[in-house]
């Protein structure tokens, strides 16, 4: 599978997808950029000053991780359900469909794109934080691998959206009606400690509550759950999401009549 | 071994419409092929199927003998095609279109690079190349698709209606585009809908309709069944009543008007030469409509009365 002419067809389409976002950084990397600078002031500088520790770390230390994350998790599905819809709605999918490139190469390109913009604006955000407060890395491997893979599992769900998305609607349908919550209620800005007995077996089922922790604790060392369970879920979803996102390539669900 | 092979080829849409039936379709190597037929007459799916953006419903298709089904790489690295409808991003420039299609393909950048500067000088295109691709006119980015088509430098180029919406001028100088790329040994397919496009251009002709072919054969052939050929004739003098005109059906349209029916075995010399001895005198002379729309309409006709 890896000969030459599949490896330059791969080269090409990461290359197209960064330059796309990078082209129009205006609309991918500043907006998250001021929003979780907001945060920052807000919930960290402002409101966290009141609230004092949180697991005895100092409130604004115990969000940035998530915050960082969250970006990550809305930047890395985002570039990738919106690219994949815009290449569908102008039909240059087809471009790609017509040439000689295995569908999981495809895959691989696109989700590829939505890694590097959640890398960049992760590191973005980070810079960001550094301003606010001083980020110790408890863990360097943990926290690269959790966020390479949480990248993966949600620039693979923004493709899987993309595929089924026919209008503009439906590919903010799931990132506002699903993802927003999920993350808001995945701690964040909370330990889920602080929540009753009932609520926290609930949050369990969120998959984002595992990300934020195991990112988390790469950082700080720090996690309200069990860090390889964290990654057995990392790598459950993004083994199921490969699969799916790849056989509705092969099937040609939404691209192919 | 052909170009192109298609074998009992149907298609049936997810919304049941049938829009293939049982299409076989034969073109060989260096052949300049058109695939003529009215607005939904199963053109495109065809083309969408050879290039693999339609899932067919069964048959075989094969390019230079690799089977869609069983060497989908090979037999795609041989075409490059250029659709009916606009496909490429309007945000980029011709230049990035055209070079990373040639990724797409393997081609390494720095080759594509020239090729695809090559190809959109020849097209017309050099000046716009940097330009977003949505500043171009409908013209310019059918040639952008061409040059698109053509940065692998495929065995096979397929054309689905390349030069609708593009004007009298162009569309010459695209013609002759298109006739120096199939004397240099690409095999072209063409669809279109203007008839004297195809008897310019093609050796070979299929016409199909309602998804059926109706017709198959040399561009000669075809037009070799037209048995007469009816022509206008203007007169400079009027005249009263028209004379018999042996061997020849005539009628007089008004004073100054004849039209008459030529058929294929008949010498026109010998029409002028009853004119002259009737002392009619013929300033001008014209076909009376195009004879190969006329041939195209019956065949339609027909295949309607044979359903
Ligand atoms: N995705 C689709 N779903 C259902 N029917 C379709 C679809 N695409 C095309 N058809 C139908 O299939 C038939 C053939 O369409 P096709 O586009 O192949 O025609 P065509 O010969 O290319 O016509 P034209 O000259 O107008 O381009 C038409 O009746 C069309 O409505
Ligand atoms: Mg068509």
């Amino acid at each position: 599978m890896l000969d030459q002419t599949t490896l330059i067809a791969l080269y090409t389409i990461v290359r197209k997808e960064i330059s796309r976002f990078t082209r129009i950084w205006i609309q991918t990397i500043l907006p998250p950029t001021i929003s979780m600078t907001l945060y920052f002031v807000i919930f960290g500088n402002l409101i966290g000053s009141r609230i004092g520790t949180m697991n005895g770390i100092s409130y604004i230390d115990f969000i940035a991780p998530g915050i960082i994350m969250m970006s990550i998790i809305n930047n890395s599905y985002a570039n990738v359900v919106s690219s994949f819809f815009g290449a569908k709605f102008q039909h240059h999918i087809e471009e790609m469909l017509v040439a000689p490139i295995p569908n999981i190469v495809i895959l691989i390109g696109f989700v590829s794109g939505g890694l590097a913009r959640g890398f960049l604006v992760g590191a973005v955000v980070t810079v960001v934080a550094l301003f606010f407060t001083d980020l110790k890395i408890h863990s360097f491997p943990i926290t690269v691998a959790v966020v390479f893979m949480t990248a993966t599992v949600f620039s693979l769900a923004g493709l899987i959206n993309a595929i089924f998305a026919r209008k503009f609607d439906d590919i903010s349908i799931i990132p506002t009606f699903v993802l927003t919550p999920l993350i808001y209620l995945g701690g964040v800005f909370y330990s889920i400690d602080m929540l009753p007995e009932f609520w926290q077996t609930v949050s369990a089922l969120n998959p984002i509550l595992y990300m934020v922790n195991a990112f988390r604790y790469g950082m700080l060392g720090e996690s309200d759950i069990n860090i390889s369970s964290a990654f057995l879920i990392l790598v459950l979803f993004t083994v199921v999401l490969f699969s799916i996102a790849l056989i509705l390539l092969n099937k040609g669900t939404g691209i192919k009549h | 071994m052909s170009a192109l092979e298609i074998k009992n080829l149907n298609k049936v849409y997810p919304n049941k419409f049938v829009a293939l039936k049982e299409v076989e379709l034969n073109i060989n190597k260096g052949d300049f092929f058109a695939l003529l037929g009215p607005n939904g007459a199963g053109k495109s799916t065809t083309i969408g199927i050879i290039c693999g953006l339609v899932n067919k419903t069964s048959g075989s298709v094969k390019i230079f003998d690799h089977d869609i089904d069983i060497d989908k790489r090979a037999a795609k690295a041989c075409i490059g095609i250029v659709p009916q409808e606009i496909n490429f991003s309007q945000f980029e420039t011709p230049l990035d279109i055209v070079v990373n299609q040639g990724g797409y393909y393997g081609i390494k950048r720095s080759i594509a690079l020239k090729r695809a500067e090559k190809y959109l000088k020849q097209l017309g295109l050099i000046e716009k190349s940097k330009e977003p691709a949505r500043n171009l006119s409908g013209g310019m980015k059918r040639r952008l698709m061409i040059a698109r088509a053509l940065v692998h430098e495929p065995k096979m180029l397929i054309l689905d209606e390349p030069t609708a919406g593009v004007d009298v001028e162009l569309r010459r100088s695209m013609w002759d585009f298109l006739i120096d790329i199939n004397k240099q040994g690409v095999t072209i397919m063409l669809t279109t809908h203007y008839l004297e496009e195809a008897e310019m251009l093609c050796k070979n002709i299929a016409i199909i309709d309602q998804g059926s072919i109706i017709e198959n054969t040399s561009m000669k052939q075809l037009l070799s069944n037209l048995s007469k050929e009816t022509f206008v004739l203007d007169l400079i003098k009027p005249i009263k009543v028209l004379p018999g005109l042996n061997g020849f059906t005539a009628i007089l349209i008004d004073e100054t008007t004849i039209e008459v029916e030529v058929a294929r075995d008949k010498n026109i010399n010998d029409l002028f030469k009853l004119f002259s001895s009737h002392n009619i005198n013929v300033c001008s002379m014209r076909n009376k409509s195009n004879r190969l729309e006329k041939l195209f309409l019956d065949l339609l006709e027909n295949n309607q009365v044979a359903k």
